[in-house]
C-alpha cells in the first residue's frame, strides 16, 4: 500500500514483486454480490489487479453464464484454463468456465482412474443426476475443482497460480454454495463424497480464502451485503472486503446539495448562469430550463444523501472497503483496467 | 447521433406495452415476470398485482424472493407459503401475497400422493431432506408446482408470479423436462432394480449388469448414500408418475393464451442481453410473451439540453471563472444525458433485434419502495411511462 501507483505497475525485476496489500496471504478470492451489482466485472478487475507485476492468476466462473467471456469480449470459454488477458506490468490472467459435468468426469478419472466408466455413467444418466438433481453435489464439484487449482503445484513444487479469483453465485446463495460439507451432509454422512467435501471445506475456511462482496450504494444491495458477511462469519467462512461499485463523483458543492435536499435550492442563480453561458433564449426560457435542472439537482441531492447513509451502514460491517468509480462508457475492456488500477491504488491487490 | 441517422428510425421504436389492457383482460389468468437477478422482478410483480387488484381483479402474487422489505411494503410482517390478504387495497379487487416455501411445498406433494406409511418413509429419508431444501433445481420445480396448485384452486382470477433467481433465469421451464429425463433415464431403473426385481430370476442377467454400475456408485458415493438414494427412489416411485404429469400440465398452462410473460430488464448491456435471450427462449418454447419492462431508466426533465451543449457551456463558464454553481449543474446534467443516451442505445439494440416486442419503462427512483403508495406509483408508471427523454436532441 505504501508504493506509489506508478511503481505498483512497474515490476522492474520481471518477476512478481513483493507487495503490501490488505489481502497478503489470500490465494482464493471469492467474489459474490447481489445480482446487478457488477460482480463479474469486479471479479475480472480484481484478477487483473492481482496479476499486475508478473503474477499468474486464474479467474474462475461457476454458473455457466459465460460472464467472463462477455466482460473480456471473447467467444464462449471452454472447460479449459486458457490465457485471456495480460495485466499491467506483465502478469497473466487465465480463465476457466467450470462445467459441473466435465468436473465430475475429471474427478472420476483423477481419483478412480475411471475415464471410460465415466462415459458409461454419462450414458446411464448418473452424471446428469449428480450434477443437476443430487443436492449439493454440483457445488462440491465446482468448489472442488477451484480448490484443486488453489492447491496445484508444478513439478518443482511451486504453486501454479499465485491467486484464484472466483466469480461466485450471488449473495442469496453464497453461504449455501460454500458450505459444502453441510450441503452434502444429508447426502453423505461418510464415504468418498464426504471426504472430498471435507477437503474442499478445509481450503474454503482457511486464511488463504477471502469472500468479498460487491455492492452498490443502494438499500437492498447494502442490506444483502451485511447479511452475507454475517452469514459468512456464522458459518466459519472468511469474510473479505466490500467492493462498492459504480460510485459516482460528488458533482455538486456541499452547499448546493444541502440546499437542494432541503428544497431550498434557488433556480434564479442558475437562470443567470444559463443566460451567461448563452444557453437560454431570453429570461423566460432561462427560468424554464433552470427549473428543469433544479429538479435534477434535487433528485441528485436525495440520492447523494441516501448514498451517504448506505456508506455509513456499510461501515458497521468492519471490513476493508474499496470504491470503484462508475465508468461513463460502461464496463468495457479499458474500463476493466481502470477498475484494476483503482483496486491496486486502494490496496486491494 | 442525429435524428436523421442512417438507420431507419422505424426499426428502433418499439411498440408500447399496454399494461392495463393485460391486467383488465379477464382472459389473463397468469402473469410471469422473468429476468436476470437484480432488475426488480419482484417489485414489478408486486406493483402489477396491486394495480390489477385496484382495477377490480382478485389477485395473488407468488414470489420466490424472500424480500422482507417488500413484505413490509405490503403491510405483511412476513410472507409464507399461504396467501395472506393485503390490507389497504382500493376499489373492488383483492390482493393476496405469498412466498414460496419449497420444502413445505415438496412435503405437501408427498403427503398428498403417498399413503401415510410411505410418506413418512420419504419425508425422513436423508436424501429427500437434502433434496427438498436444496436450491439447485428444486426451487424451480416447486415454483411451477405452486403455480399449478394456485391455478387449479380457482380461488383467484389472476396469479402474478416472479421466477427464481436461477443461474439461468429460465431454468424453471426446464424443470419438468429435467425431472422427466431423470425418471425415464436408465439410472432410476438401476437404482430401483434390486428392490423391484427381488428374487425374480428373469431379471438376474440385467441385475448382473446393474451390479457393476451400483458397484461403482458405491465406490464413488459410498454405500450409505447409495442406500439412501435407492430407498428414496423406490419409495417415491409410485408418487412420481403423478408428479411428472402435473409438471407437464403446468408447462402447458404456461403456453396457454391466458398466460402473459413479462421479461423484466434494466437498461444495461448484460441485463438487455439476458432479456434478448429470454425473449428468444420463450419464443422457442412457444410461451406467450406480452412484452418487456425496462426498469431504472434515467430520464431528464431538461432533455432538450443535450450533453454536448451542456458540457461545452460548463467548460466555457469554468474558463471564464463565472457561475461556478451553474457550471457544476451543467456537468451533472451532461453526465445524466450521457447515461440516458447510453441506456437508450441499449434499448435500441434490443428493439433492432426484436422489433415487434412491446416495451414499457419505469424511471429510476432515488429510493426503494417502502409502502403500498410506492408500489402504486410504480404501477402507474408501468401503465403510462413518462415520455422518452430526447437524449439525442
Amino acid at each position: 500500500m505504501s508504493e506509489a501507483t506508478g511503481k505498483r505497475f512497474s515490476g522492474q525485476d520481471g518477476g512478481a514483486e513483493a507487495r503490501d496489500t490488505d489481502w497478503d496471504g489470500v490465494r482464493l478470492h471469492v467474489v459474490s454480490g447481489k445480482g446487478g451489482t457488477g460482480k463479474t466485472t469486479v471479479a475480472a478487475a480484481l484478477a487483473l489487479a492481482l496479476a499486475a507485476g508478473g503474477r499468474k492468476v486464474l479467474l474462475v466462473e461457476v454458473e455457466g453464464r459465460q460472464g467472463i467471456a462477455q466482460v473480456f469480449d471473447l467467444p464462449p470459454l471452454p472447460y479449459e484454463e486458457r490465457k485471456i488477458a495480460v495485466a499491467p506490468g506483465g502478469g497473466d490472467v487465465y480463465a476457466l468456465a467450470i462445467d459441473p459435468e466435465e468436473a465430475m468426469l475429471e474427478y472420476l478419472e483423477m481419483f478412480y482412474g475411471m475415464k471410460r466408466m465415466g462415459k458409461a455413467l454419462t450414458r446411464m444418466g448418473v452424471v446428469d443426476f449428480a450434477t443437476t438433481i443430487a443436492p449439493g453435489l454440483r457445488d462440491v464439484l465446482v468448489t472442488g475443482k477451484t480448490s484443486e487449482a488453489v492447491r496445484r503445484r508444478d513439478k518443482s513444487g511451486r504453486r501454479v497460480y499465485d491467486a484464484i479469483v472466483m466469480d461466485a453465485p450471488p449473495t442469496g446463495r453464497i453461504a449455501r454454495f460454500l458450505n459444502v460439507t453441510q450441503e452434502v451432509a444429508g447426502l453423505a454422512r461418510m464415504g468418498p463424497v464426504k471426504n472430498h467435501a471435507d477437503l474442499v471445506r478445509g481450503v474454503l475456511t482457511s486464511p488463504e480464502t477471502a469472500v468479498h462482496f460487491v455492492t452498490l450504494l443502494e438499500e437492498m444491495p447494502v442490506q444483502e451485503t451485511l447479511d452475507g458477511i454475517a452469514e459468512m462469519r456464522a458459518s466459519g467462512l472468511p469474510a473479505g472486503g466490500v467492493f462498492i461499485n459504480m460510485v459516482r463523483p460528488a458533482g455538486l458543492p456541499e452547499s448546493a446539495l444541502q440546499a437542494a435536499s432541503g428544497s431550498r435550492f434557488d433556480p434564479a442563480e442558475l437562470a443567470l448562469g444559463l443566460k451567461a453561458a448563452g444557453l437560454a433564449d431570453g429570461a423566460a426560457d432561462a427560468t424554464l430550463i433552470a427549473e428543469a435542472l433544479a429538479e435534477e439537482v434535487t433528485e441528485h441531492a436525495l440520492r447523494t444523501e441516501l448514498e451517504k447513509r448506505e456508506r455509513l451502514t456499510l461501515e458497521s460491517a468492519g471490513t476493508h472497503r474499496y470504491d470503484l468509480p462508475l465508468l461513463p462508457d460502461g464496463a468495457d475492456l479499458a474500463g476493466l483496467y481502470e477498475l484494476a488500477e483503482a483496486l491496486r491504488d486502494q490496496g486491494a491487490a | 447521433m442525429s435524428p436523421a441517422s442512417r438507420v431507419s428510425p422505424v426499426s428502433r421504436t418499439a411498440p408500447a406495452l399496454d399494461v392495463d389492457a393485460i391486467l383488465d383482460d379477464p382472459g389473463t389468468r397468469i402473469i410471469v415476470c422473468c429476468g436476470s437477478g437484480g432488475v426488480g422482478k419482484t417489485t414489478t410483480a408486486a406493483a402489477l398485482g396491486l394495480r390489477a387488484a385496484e382495477r377490480g381483479r382478485s389477485v395473488v402474487v407468488l414470489t420466490v424472493d424472500p424480500a422482507k422489505r417488500l413484505a413490509q411494503a405490503m403491510g405483511l410482517t412476513e410472507l409464507d407459503n399461504t396467501p395472506r390478504r393485503v390490507d389497504g387495497v382500493g376499489d373492488g379487487g383483492e390482493l393476496h401475497a405469498m412466498m414460496l416455501d419449497m420444502k413445505r411445498t415438496f412435503d405437501e406433494i408427498i403427503e398428498a400422493h403417498a399413503d401415510a406409511d410411505r410418506a413418512r418413509q420419504i419425508l425422513t429419508n436423508p436424501f429427500y431432506q437434502s433434496l427438498s431444501s436444496s436450491f439447485s433445481g428444486t426451487q424451480e420445480y416447486m415454483a411451477m408446482e405452486k403455480l399449478g396448485q394456485l391455478r387449479r384452486s380457482g380461488d383467484w382470477d389472476l396469479i402474478v408470479v416472479d421466477t427464481p433467481p436461477s443461474r439461468s433465469a429460465l431454468d424453471f421451464l426446464d424443470a419438468p423436462e429435467r425431472l422427466g429425463r431423470f425418471l425415464d433415464g436408465r439410472l432410476i431403473r438401476i437404482l430401483t432394480a434390486p428392490a423391484k426385481a427381488g428374487g425374480r430370476s428373469a431379471f438376474k442377467l440385467i441385475n448382473a449388469g446393474f451390479g457393476v454400475v451400483t458397484g461403482i456408485l458405491t465406490k464413488v458415493l459410498g454405500a450409505q448414500v447409495l442406500r439412501d438414494i435407492q430407498m428414496f427412489v423406490s419409495a417415491l416411485d409410485a408418487v412420481f408418475g403423478g408428479f411428472r404429469q402435473r409438471a407437464e400440465q403446468t408447462y402447458q398452462l404456461l403456453q396457454a393464451p391466458g398466460t402473459a410473460f413479462l421479461v423484466v430488464a434494466a437498461p444495461e448491456r448484460d441485463a438487455m442481453r439476458e432479456a434478448s435471450y429470454f425473449v428468444e427462449r420463450l419464443a422457442q418454447e412457444r410461451m406467450p410473451l406480452a412484452g418487456v419492462v425496462v426498469n431504472r431508466v434515467h430520464l431528464s426533465p431538461a432533455a432538450a439540453l443535450s450533453s454536448a451543449r451542456s458540457s461545452a457551456a460548463a467548460e466555457d463558464l469554468e474558463a471564464r471563472g463565472e457561475h461556478e454553481l451553474t457550471a457544476a449543474v451543467l456537468r451533472l446534467h451532461a453526465g445524466r444525458m450521457q447515461l440516458a443516451a447510453r441506456e437508450q442505445r441499449q434499448r435500441e439494440h434490443f428493439t433492432s433485434a426484436h422489433p415487434t416486442v412491446p416495451i414499457t419503462q419505469v424511471p429510476a427512483m432515488p429510493e426503494d419502495v417502502h409502502d403500498l403508495a410506492g408500489l402504486r406509483q410504480i404501477g402507474d408508471l408501468l401503465a403510462s411511462p413518462p415520455p422518452e427523454s430526447r437524449a439525442t436532441a
